[in-house]
């Protein structure tokens, strides 16, 4: 992971019509009055703690900052943040923030939203979203499970599991939301874990960044429904050969370091299929080894890379940001048709509409 | 164009300023105070395009006027068939009117199937005029005429002309380079240009509209500007048309002012973007297109300069979400649809409910349930609007009563919103949204002033002398709550659609807050200040019609007829159907008879009954279709009588 920076939003592009804040700000700042309500333990403070932690770096004013969920565990999130917020409907959140960051664009606009939030009841609005390109950050709490109607398996379960609503086990192929998300013309997506709050972080700081829908798919524990979920990621022995940590510019290595201190395993380009396999590095396929170009115009290694996970095992899930490209920005686009409308018939004249055209007059 | 009627006297000898084709006056002219002209033909024949430009040639005449487009839901449904028949029709008068006509005077028929699918609607003397090149024998077989009904004598008692339209078409055009099936396609000109000859209209404003329909086009446009002057001259030379008619301007019947003809969604449009301006707040339109509602989206898309924005959704969740999510930023949200668009937004509605910000949710009823008949008309939607949510939901409704007055309804359903800081439901339906009427331009300084004030910093303070900001903290008066948009520092608040304290608005499960919370939504919309209800009873009648919506015009012709007859009846109509004005249930009971029209199976009635415990008897009618006078004018007289 590149070195954690505490860049100003002065420089980040995507910020720029934000205003700023005058003092500075402190993680308090941005907690509320309100008491967290999770259920001990669960992942979500983690991620609650992270995101309060993190909003002092970008320096925005904290009135300029709207966070607004749809329903779900993730979802009272927003009460916790001493921000502008809104906890909507099931799903719906994207829509929500779409009319709220194409309408004003002084405003940092964060999504949260979790695993059946976005990609069961409000699957059609998340990719709605990314294609368009509107200038959110959705953060994804997959859980791969239902917690806070307790217990039943999730868009991103994975088959076979036995939960309330799937006693003999589910039959639903899991989704992979971060293949989804490239395949919905995303341009910025990412995927990080609760537990290591500076990947966390590093991930958070590049969503804000981006000029866009920026998808952080993060993955969290529910301790009392799906605990162990991501212990493969989390266990420092078996990580090792699980989590490959993309960096942008950097070979796609993970495992047991060698003596150079980099993986022992990397990614290759199959020279016959083209598609991407884990090889075990030598001298020999050392320059085989695949540079992270997380700018590259095409999707398609990114979904490449995205489908290395086991689904079942975990093993091979790339964490880090997998794709983030520039593209025109809907909120933009939409103010900038405003202005070309003004700049081509003028301000509007409300007297000359109503007339129209076509007109007689009546006189006493 | 602008043409001026500048005093009842010339009005009254028929002058006209402005160029424009003039009988040359060797025929026989007869002078009609009204007019009702019926254009049928098959979908692809431009009736509707027809219709809207005799329209306008007839509305910058200066007659009064009100039409009735109907077409089918398929965009090109097998052409000669009898679902493929597209229609228009408009009345016209020297004097006010209300209704687009029960009964045709003049039909025009531009093939078997449009013959057929509205014989029946046409009273025996009226005019028929037939586009005989139709009337093939493969062209009858299709809608099953075994004999052509222009031979068999089944039009015996109409007076029908028989003009090969499409042949005449085409050799008016044969001096332009354009093929057979190119110069066929101007017919509905020719026939546009032999009514507007029958009926003495103004073809200036024709001839312009085709110069810039078919800009890029110029040998089109010509070659349409040819078939309109031939049909034109075609009346002015043959035999066939002994006779052409005048119907005066109806200048007395209109107050002093400057007028356009307007359909109900263009209205409808044309009041939103007047209420962002009186309320100085940017329009956000959240849409996803539906029949007969996606006007006004490409309308309102049409006035960016206006600082309108306007989002199509991915679903009509979507487009409500996204109003509602700009209201929450400040904007003059709006979501528009159809019935079944409203179902599926409901919940989103309860979330505005629960938010307590303001938004428009415009329905322009349809014929249901489910798809139902998407391009009729249908006024079915009231109970959804009033019930359709779950939980205590109320929401304020709003009716415009005629297309020009969708404009004035919009304005209203704004002010209700921004006040009270509600999501309100505006029910139109299709055949307001469709039909045009001429419309009084309002000076621009006239309209009402809905600037509303967001708050600006601390309302309450806490027991430890803090000033702090409480978002459920409503005003007294109108039981409204502040309205903080982001960006305003200090005010920081989180709201959601879980119940909250009174106040503080923070999360609240206690059970007696709940109870208060529900109710205080409640009062807030019951307490909505509407004005009294009208009403218009000149002779101290003991039956009262009550109506709501698009049937004002046909209640009321009704009524004239009744009281031309000499019964006695008063007439009041709803704009406002939740709350109902507050003098509604002492009006209701001054009457032995309470009748209500409605295009449902009742369900006004079933609101007022349920409120009032008044009798009051339905009369309903759920064909897709507007009534018709008449049939109004014998119902009410039965209950008169009954």
């Amino acid at each position: 992971m590149a070195e954690t920076t505490t860049e100003g939003s002065d420089t980040i592009e995507a910020l720029t019509l934000v205003p700023k804040a005058e003092a500075k700000q402190s993680m308090k700042d941005f907690k509320s009055d309100q008491e967290v309500r999770w259920c001990p333990g669960c992942g979500d403070y983690a991620v609650l703690a992270a995101v309060q932690g993190f909003m002092p770096q970008l320096g925005l004013a904290k009135e300029n900052i709207v966070f607004v969920s749809g329903i779900g565990c993730s979802s009272r999130f927003p009460y916790y943040m001493n921000t502008y917020g809104m906890h909507s409907i099931h799903g719906r959140a994207p829509a929500i923030a779409t009319g709220l960051a194409s309408s004003r664009r002084d405003l940092s606009v964060w999504v949260v939203t979790g695993d059946g939030d976005a990609l069961s009841i409000g699957g059609n609005h998340l990719i709605h979203a990314l294609r368009r390109n509107v200038n959110l950050k959705i953060l994804l709490f997959n859980n791969r499970i239902y917690g806070l109607t307790k217990g039943q398996y999730s868009p991103t379960s994975e088959v076979g599991k036995i939960t309330k609503s799937t006693p003999m086990g589910s039959l639903d192929a899991p989704f992979n939301p971060v293949s989804l998300a490239i395949g919905a013309e995303a341009s910025f997506v990412a995927r990080t874990v609760d537990s290591d709050r500076k990947h966390l972080t590093e991930v958070l700081r590049q969503a804000a960044a981006h000029p866009g829908t920026a998808l952080v798919e993060i993955y969290q524990n529910c301790n009392i429904f799906n605990d162990g979920a991501f212990e493969a990621l989390k266990d420092k022995q078996q990580a090792e050969e699980a989590v490959i940590r993309l960096e942008h510019g950097q070979q796609i290595r993970f495992g047991a370091p060698l003596e150079s201190g980099l993986g022992s395993k990397g990614v290759v380009r199959d020279s016959l299929t083209g598609d991407l396999k884990v090889v075990t590095v030598t001298p020999e396929n050392e320059s085989q080894i695949l540079v992270h170009d997380a700018h590259s115009p095409s999707p398609t290694t990114a979904f490449a890379l995205s489908r290395l996970a086991d689904p079942d095992t975990l093993h091979h899930t790339p964490i880090g940001v997998l794709r983030s490209v520039d593209r025109p920005v809907y909120d933009t686009q939409m103010s900038d048709q405003l202005d070309t409308a003004i700049e081509q018939n003028g301000k509007g004249d409300l007297a000359a509409l109503l007339a129209g055209s076509d007109t007689w007059t009546v006189v006493g | 164009m602008t043409s001026q009627v500048s005093s009842p006297a010339e009005q009254a000898d028929g002058a006209v300023v402005g160029e424009q084709r003039k009988p040359a006056g060797e025929k026989d002219v007869r002078r009609l105070d009204r007019v009702i002209i019926r254009f049928a033909g098959d979908s692809g024949d431009g009736m509707q395009l027809t219709g809207d430009r005799f329209t306008s040639e007839t509305a910058s005449f200066g007659n009064d006027l009100s039409t009735l487009p109907n077409f089918p839901a398929e965009i090109r449904a097998p052409a000669g068939t009898l679902p493929g028949v597209s229609s228009f029709q408009l009345h016209f008068a020297d004097h006010d009117i209300l209704t687009p006509g029960d009964a045709p005077n003049v039909l025009v028929a531009m093939n078997p199937a449009a013959l057929k699918a509205n014989i029946a609607d046409v009273p025996r003397g009226a005019e028929i005029i037939v586009n005989t090149d139709e009337f093939t024998k493969r062209a009858l077989q299709k809608v099953g005429y075994a004999v052509s009904p222009l031979e068999d004598g089944s039009l015996d008692g109409y007076s029908v002309h028989p003009v090969p339209l499409t042949t005449l078409t085409v050799e008016a055009l044969k001096e332009f380079d354009l093929s057979r099936k190119e110069a066929e396609r101007s017919k509905n000109m020719f026939a546009l240009g032999l009514l507007s000859w029958m009926y003495h209209r103004p073809t200036e404003g024709t001839e312009k509209f085709l110069t810039s329909k078919f800009a890029k086009k110029p040998n089109i446009a010509a070659a349409n500007i040819a078939a309109f002057r031939a049909g034109w001259n075609f009346g002015e030379t043959t035999e066939d048309f002994a006779v052409s008619y005048e119907v005066a301007p109806a200048a007395a019947a209109f107050p002093t002012g400057t007028y356009r003809n307007i359909s109900g969604n263009l209205a409808l449009s044309y009041g939103l973007i007047a209420a962002s301006r009186q309320a100085d707040l940017p329009l956000y339109l959240g849409s996803y297109p539906i029949t007969p509602a996606s006007d006004i989206l490409h309308e309102l898309s049409k006035h960016k300069n206006f600082g309108v924005r306007t989002f199509q959704a991915e679903d009509e969740i979507a487009g409500i979400g996204a109003a509602l999510g700009a209201a929450f930023g400040g904007s003059l949200a709006v979501t528009t649809t159809s019935g079944p668009g409203v179902a599926l937004k409901s919940e989103t509605i309860g979330l505005a409910v629960s938010l307590e910000l303001p938004l428009l949710v415009i329905d322009i009823q349809r014929g249901g349930p489910s798809t139902g008949l998407p391009t009729k008309t249908e006024q079915a939607d009231l109970l959804q609007a009033m019930y359709g949510r779950n939980g205590e939901a109320p929401v304020p409704i709003v009716a415009p009563r005629t297309p020009a007055d969708c404009f004035d309804a919009a304005l209203e359903a704004a002010r209700i919103a921004l006040t009270y800081r509600t999501p309100v439901l505006l029910l139109s339906d299709g055949y307001l949204a469709n039909g045009s009427e001429p419309w009084r331009i309002p000076d621009t300084d006239e309209l009402p002033d809905l600037r509303v004030q967001f708050a600006q910093g601390p309302n309450h303070t806490l027991d430890d002398g803090t000033e702090v900001f409480w978002p459920y903290k409503r005003d007294p008066q109108t039981l409204a709550r502040p309205w903080a948009i982001p960006g305003t520092p200090g005010l920081e608040h989180r709201i959601g659609g879980i119940e909250k304290q009174d106040g503080s608005g923070n999360i609240s499960y206690d059970p007696a807050n709940h109870d208060f919370m529900v109710r205080t939504r409640q009062a807030k919309i019951d307490g909505i200040d509407v004005p009294d209800l009208d009403v218009d009873d000149p002779h101290g009648a003991t039956t009262l019609v009550l109506g709501w919506g698009s049937t004002y015009g046909p209640i009321t012709a009704a009524v004239r007829r009744l009281r031309a007859a000499g019964e006695s009846i008063a007439q009041a109509h709803l704009r406002h159907l939740n709350p109902f004005p507050r003098n509604l249930g002492t009006v209701l009971k001054r009457y032995d008879k309470v009748v209500i029209p409605e295009m449902n199976l009742g369900q006004l009635a079933t609101l007022v009954r349920a409120k009032y415990l008044v009798d009051a008897h339905s009369y309903n009618q759920v064909n897709g279709m507007p009534f018709k006078a008449e049939q109004l004018a014998t119902a009410l007289k039965e209950a008169i009588d009954g």
